[in-house]
Formats: structure tokens, sequence, C-alpha cells
């Protein structure tokens, strides 16, 4: 097996020696192998806005600087979001029922009386009420960790947190709750991209299956009181009660996948990233009162989703490139975010920057992450926890990477506490 | 050099000497006032520097344009006095304001 020195090496040379218009960041080996930040280097300094071409979906722009991406992502009336022109993935699924009717992937008026129908749920006052549950828990989750022996820590801490959190959101039956991962993996998955994944056909019987089951909560709850979770919400909210069984299944997925691969990603990403930065670790464990900013920093540093893809309703200019009407555009978050233009020293996981909440990891604009500060509340309450119990957490071998373009994250972080 | 007075969420006053011209957003992020965060920098993209400015000084700050609207669509704690803070510009008529600030930002 090569050393992670020389396959970075061997990227890096790769990425500044090919012909620019030859470069596809959308290929799912890079993010499999962690080389993608080479490619978007090259790219921010030779050809912030791209044309490339990617064997499955298709020409595509890039855009790589922050500001760019910042002037994309406010101009939705130009940059739809919306699922009848493919909505915000770079694969163009059919037409049929595989094209998933999210509001993230409408535009307004609709989008935006749709996502008002759940939004309440992470108001203020609503994350207030849900802190001590979320400590609960993660107290419990971490004090049941083996010690002096490797385990995965995406399994048994970053899967387990999140999605008893999302289980509460929904009133999801909390033994059933591996089926929300079990959904979220296989919604974001894509055979053409990773061969383990499950076929078209298969994806699109288990999301039915995920369908039926939540209808058999949405017939319970329609019928009740309104209640506090996200599906009495749907089926209760004049915006939402009368969806297609189509767009509840669209929403589901969305709600799915949005709370649950991102912060799981984070989750992990974090705990690699404070290992591999020592001397930022060692300042966490200092001054404790670091850690909003360091749980933003983790945000940024992880960028658990590495792009949103829009489509250009009319011919525009950016970055002195033509974007021509219908043309399909790739905002990489994960590139934003390591922009030294936009963020001093922004190659550099500091726990400690300034301004650290200015990263793109939750998109801005009216489609910007709802459930944002919810994550935050999770993260932090898991680095308060893991402070007052473990001094060390040893990452024992390289993390097992997602292969995708889209879900930034991993399978595996093989860790051991010490007894 | 506009006196700008913010009210928290639990009635705490923080009142702070601002530039003239500068935004709203700016003289609370400037001063360290807590519950402003304004993770786009003042772009008018994120929703998280979101105010109240009532009555009489809501009649001194200009009208919102069309897209601090669409972002003030974000946030569950909205109501008619609702603003962006980086779209209101400290002009010289605004010496004094009370600026209140919501539960907590989007």
């Amino acid at each position: 097996m090569l050393s992670q020195n020389h396959i970075q090496s061997a990227a890096r040379d790769h990425a500044f020696s090919m012909p620019i218009e030859e470069i596809d960041p959308a290929n799912p080996d890079y993010f499999q192998h962690d080389t993608i930040g080479h490619y978007f280097e090259r790219l921010r300094r030779d050809a912030p806005v791209h044309h490339g071409h990617n064997p499955v979906f298709g020409n595509y722009w890039s855009v790589t600087r922050f500001q760019d991406i910042m002037a994309v992502d406010t101009n939705h009336a130009v940059f739809s979001s919306d699922w009848t022109h493919g909505g915000i993935t770079l694969l163009d699924e059919p037409m049929e029922e595989a094209r998933l009717q999210m509001f993230i992937a409408m535009d307004p008026p609709k989008h935006d009386v749709q996502r008002k129908a759940v939004s309440g749920i992470v108001a203020p006052g609503n994350l207030a009420n849900m802190q001590s549950l979320i400590r609960e828990r993660t107290c419990r989750v971490l004090d049941s960790l083996p010690r002096g022996e490797t385990f995965n820590w995406v399994d048994k801490v970053s899967i387990e947190l999140t999605t008893l959190m999302l289980a509460t959101l929904f009133d999801f039956p909390l033994e059933d709750r591996r089926l929300l991962t079990h959904w979220s993996n296989v919604a974001t998955s894509n055979k053409a991209v990773d061969p383990r994944a499950p076929s078209p056909e298969e994806r699109l019987a288990e999301l039915h299956n995920m369908l039926a089951y939540f209808t058999r909560l949405w017939n319970e709850r329609v019928n009740a009181e309104p209640g506090h979770d996200l599906v009495s919400m749907l089926a209760h909210n004049p915006a939402t009660r009368n969806m297609t069984p189509r767009e509840y299944m669209g929403n589901l997925v969305l709600l799915i996948v949005g709370g649950n691969d991102t912060t799981r990603n984070s989750m992990t990403g974090g705990l690699l990233a404070l290992s591999q930065n020592p001397a930022e670790w060692a300042k966490f464990r200092a001054d404790p009162g670091l850690i909003d900013n360091m749980v933003s920093e983790i945000i940024r540093w992880q960028t658990p989703l590495s792009y949103m893809r829009r489509t250009a309703v009319q011919d525009i200019e950016l970055g002195g490139k033509t974007i021509r009407k219908g043309d399909k555009v790739a905002m990489w978050y994960l590139s934003g975010n390591r922009d030294e233009d936009a963020i001093p020293n922004a190659n550099q996981f500091l726990i400690d920057r300034p301004r650290a909440r200015q990263h793109l990891s939750f998109g801005f604009g009216i489609h910007r992450c709802v459930g944002n500060r919810l994550a935050e509340m999770q993260l932090k309450i898991l680095w308060e926890e893991i402070h007052k119990r473990f001094p060390v957490i040893e990452v024992v071998g390289e993390p097992v990477r997602v292969r995708s373009a889209f879900v930034h994250g991993y399978t595996e972080l093989p860790v051991r506490i010490p007894a | 050099m506009p006196i700008v007075n913010f009210i928290s969420f639990n009635g705490q006053r923080h009142t702070v000497t601002a530039s003239e011209n500068q935004v709203l957003m700016q003289a609370a992020v400037d001063n360290g006032v807590p519950g402003i965060d304004a993770d786009c920098g003042g772009q008018c993209a994120c929703a998280t520097c979101h105010v109240y400015i009532e009555s009489p000084w809501a009649a001194a700050v200009p009208r919102m344009d069309e897209r601090e609207d669409e972002m003030l669509g974000l946030t569950n704690e909205r109501r008619d006095s609702s603003r962006l803070a980086c779209q209101v510009v400290l002009t010289p008529e605004l010496d004094g304001i009370e600026v209140h600030l919501p539960e907590g930002q989007h």
C-alpha cells in the first residue's frame, strides 16, 4: 500500500501538470483518497470559474472561490435549485420518481412556504428545550464506549448520536432508528459513482419502503392534535398537508440527509482534525471557552457537503466566463472554505481563528441550512462532554472515506480510548 | 458619532459609540455586543444579524429592499419591526437609536 505522503505528492503533481480543461473535480476518486484539495487549489489559481466534463454527470461548471460561490448562492433568480431543472446535485435523475421533490430543490414561492412549515422546530426557544435531552444521550453514549480497544468512531458515536437526534425530531420509534441511517445512506448513494451502492431500482424500492413507513406515521398524526415533531408539522401545515406522496418522499429525504449525514461527518471530521493537529487539541484542553469557535472551525474544515448544484435559467457572466442558460453549476463549498483570499490561513485548522463563523458550509442565501444551530449545539455538547471524560482519544488507523463528490464524510475511523 | 443602544432579549442594555455611516451590524461586532453573529460578513446573505427596530426609530431607517425581505424569511422570530443590521447605515438622524435583539439568530 502506498503511503499517504506518496499519494498526496503524486496527486499534487497530477493536479498542477494536467491540462486545465481536463480537470474534473467531481471525480469520486479524489474524495475517496482525499486528494481533491490539490485540484481545487489549481482551479482557484488558474480557472476559478471552470468548465469541465464528468463521465457520469456530463458537462458542468465549477465555481471554486469564496466570493464567486457567494455570488451564485445569493442569486437564486438566475441560478435555480428547482428539481425540474435538475435540483441540487450534479446527477440528472430521470424525470420520474427518482428525481426528488424537496424544498431545497424548489425555487420561491413554493420553497418558502414548505421550508417555513418545518423551520420552527429549530427555532431558538425549541433548541433550548432540546439541550438537556441531547446532553443526557451524549453522556450515555460516551460512557458506554469501550476502553483500551479499537472501535469505529463513526458507528459508535457519530451515527448513534445523530440518528437518535433525528428520531426525536420525527418522533420516530427509537428501536427502528437505524432505518433512518440506512435510508440516508441509500438516498445519497449512486451506483454510477460507487459500485457498492444499490442499483437505481433498489434505491427507489428502499425510498418507497421509507415512504410507506412514514405514511403510517403521517396517518397516525394527521388525525391527532398537532404535535411538535416534523411529521405532525408537515401533516398539519396548510402549505404541506396536501403534498403529493412524491413531495413527502422528497422532503423526508431532505430532512433525513440534512439532519444526519452532515452532523455525523462533522463529528468524525472534528476528531480526525484535532488528532492530526495536537497543538489545537492542547489549546482546547487549556481553554475550553474556545468551544464555540472550535465548533465553527470544525464545520468549516469538514464541509460535510462538498458542493451544491444550481442550473442557470438565463445567460450570465461570472468571473469573465459566460454561463449559458441550462448549464449546470457546482458551487464547491469545500474549495471556497480553503480560499486564502477570503479566509486567512485557510489551509490550517485553527480552533481560535478570528471570524470562524464566516464559512460556506451552511450555504448562503435563501437555501441556507435550516438546522445549522442544532448542528452547532450537538457538536458543542459532544466536545464539552468529551473534554470532561477523555484527555486522549487516539486515532489508530486511516479513515475510510465516502466515495462521493457530494457527501464529504467517512464510513470508518478506528480509534482507541486508553484504558 | 452616533450612540447606539442594543437591548438583548433578556433586557440587558449595551450602549456603544459607532462611527458615522457605519452599518449597525458592524457597530455591534466591533464593540463585542453579544447576539449578533453576522455569519456572511455583511452581504445580506444569512440573516444572522436580525434585530427589531421599533417606532419612532423605524421611521428614520431606510426601507428594506427585496433581498433583505427574502432573507428575513429565514427567521422564525420575524415581526413587522424586523431588520437585518447589516443593511442599516447609521446616519446622524439615528443618533440614540434603540435596537432590540431576538431570542436567537437563525
